[in-house]
């Protein structure tokens, strides 16, 4: 399935309040130690191996991903709200290519 | 003999170190008529609450695609789902809890996958697309998920009838070298452990199912696959007649059990 | 709904693959006795990898696994760590480990000051019942651990 990210982040933020932020996408996570049921052929590893979530251009949250991370990628992390802005989140696949999506976020 | 089974089930699972599987609560709610329970009473905490969260729950990733391609215009016939069904929140409502149907134009039992088929082919001149595929999970995900809530309520008389007898013939039929019927398992089973995993009791309320084995929401008739290849008896092909009729007598059995599309299961 | 008469038939079926069952579970957990050194040395290879091999510490890390994981395929965690999250005092980054999959790595997750609290969950693959073990890497440099044991269940119908 072509990788396609959700995210959830709350739109308004009172300054100093600690939102949850979560997100999902869609890849197999293929580990590189399962056969192929027909050719008995290892199939290739191919995982996201980095996610990255950056507030107004500066990183605040990251994570690497080993092959034990569970197909269809969920990750919920914490963000402390001082002012608004907007955040990227960048998913970087082992094949190089990146998925991403943008989540503003007003803060009053 | 459902206490011998119990017994030994227990020594294996304190064998295997796998002690009993807490639940919840015993109160099921929605999830339980009558003496039907969904799958959903049958799964541990942690699985109930990734279906619970629509965010976290992975198979809203198909059901968000199922939407794209709602809107999306597909075939020589310029067209979308939309063009003719407008908003599915109306449209296919009670879709997910009264399918499979008797449809009088073809002469045959038709479930929500052959139907979006039907449609493609007929009415989008558009290539079918294969059960189980990407497209088709997301769009019958999409379409099923429009009745969340409402209870299961096919029709089983008329000309559905004989697709009815059908599939509850097939459902006490032996098969397979372990000559078992599907009513072993998930009639006179429900509730007792098969090694390290408890029987439910079979429903279809909340296909495609995330399962966790699978690591992707599947069919019904995928699911069927899988049973009967464990009673290791050779399985039909997904959209069969014979797996047809036994959806038909699989979703009469959960009536009033809401629709939980797209649920989460082991 | 017609009755299945022949029930005996079922139970002793049931009864003789239960029975089965128990006696392949017991050779396997001989086994794995067998090669917790060598999963040993995988996982204090990964963690050496991961943060060097200083001094860790117990405590101040909430690991929450299910105690029995349904399917280790998608085994939900969380892992949080006890820190004011200041600049001059907060989590750098929490590395997580599970010590009998085929690689002991899982996943890492860095925190900075923004972060508020030191707090992820995700859902991660486990090959069978293991310890995860979480190692936390603080601004000055301490390191933190905690291990939790997870029971996965194999067989019937959802292995």
């Amino acid at each position: 399935m072509a990788s396609k990210p959700r995210v959830r982040v709350p739109k308004t933020a009172k300054k100093g309040e600690i939102i949850t932020i979560k997100s999902l996408i869609s890849h197999k996570m293929e580990t590189g130690r399962r056969k192929d049921s027909k050719t008995g052929e290892l199939i290739p590893r191919q995982i996201i191996n980095k996610f990255v979530c950056n507030f107004n251009g500066k990183q605040v949250f990251a994570s690497d991903w080993h092959p034990a991370v569970s197909a269809n990628p969920f990750m919920a992390f914490n963000f402390k709200a001082e002012e608004s802005g907007e955040f990227e989140f960048v998913w970087t696949d082992d094949d190089g290519s990146t998925y991403s999506k943008k989540a503003s976020l007003t803060v009053n | 003999m459902k206490g011998e089974i119990t017994a030994l089930a227990t020594i294996v699972a304190l064998t295997t170190g796998a002690g009993a599987i807490a639940f919840a609560a015993d109160d099921w709610g929605k999830f339980q008529v009558e003496d039907r329970r969904s799958g959903y009473t049958y799964a541990t905490a942690e699985t109930q609450a990734m279906q619970d969260d629509e965010f976290a729950n992975p198979a809203m990733l198909w059901v968000e695609h199922g939407e794209e391609a709602w809107n999306k215009v597909d075939g020589e016939a310029g067209k979308s789902c939309n063009s003719c069904h407008g908003n599915a929140a109306e449209t296919m409502k009670t879709v997910g809890s009264t399918y499979p149907v008797f449809a009088k134009d073809i002469g045959k039992l038709e479930n929500v996958e052959d139907r979006i088929n039907r449609c493609r082919t007929d009415n989008m001149k558009a290539k079918a697309w294969k059960y189980d595929s990407q497209n088709m999970l997301g769009m019958v995900s999409y379409v099923k998920r429009q009745s969340l809530g409402q209870p299961m309520s096919v029709k089983i008389d008329g000309e559905a009838a004989p697709w009815f007898e059908k599939g509850k013939a097939f459902y006490t039929q032996r098969r397979g070298q372990l000559d078992m019927a599907c009513s072993h398992c998930h009639v006179d089973n429900a509730g007792n452990m098969i090694r390290a995993n408890t029987l439910s009791q079979g429903q279809g309320n909340g296909f495609p199912t995330y399962r966790l084995k699978w690591q992707k929401p599947g069919s019904l008739h995928r699911r069927f696959r899988g049973c009967n290849k464990q009673v290791r008896a050779r399985p039909f092909k997904t959209g069969s007649d014979e797996y047809l009729a036994l959806e038909l007598y699989v979703m009469w059995r959960g009536r009033g059990l809401p629709v939980e599309t797209p649920a989460v299961r082991n | 709904m017609s009755k299945i008469t022949d029930k005996t038939t079922m139970s002793r079926r049931t009864a003789l693959e239960l029975a089965g069952g128990g006696v392949i579970a017991a050779l396997l957990t001989g086994t794995l006795a067998g090669a917790a050194r060598a999963d040993a040395a995988l996982l204090s290879d990964a963690i050496k990898k991961a943060v060097g091999d200083s001094a860790m510490t117990e405590g101040r890390i909430t690991l929450d696994l299910p105690e029995i994981a349904e399917n280790g395929n998608t085994v939900p965690v969380s892992v949080a760590v006890d820190s004011p999250m200041t600049e001059a005092d907060h989590v750098k980054a929490v590395h997580l480990f599970a010590e009998k999959n085929p690689a002991a790595d899982v996943a890492s997750v860095y925190f900075t000051p923004a972060s508020g609290v030191a707090k992820a969950s995700f859902r991660m693959r486990l090959a069978g019942t293991q310890n995860v073990v979480a190692v936390a890497e603080m601004s000055d440099g301490s390191l933190f651990t905690a291990k939790k044991l997870v029971k996965v269940t194999i067989g019937g119908c959802g292995g």
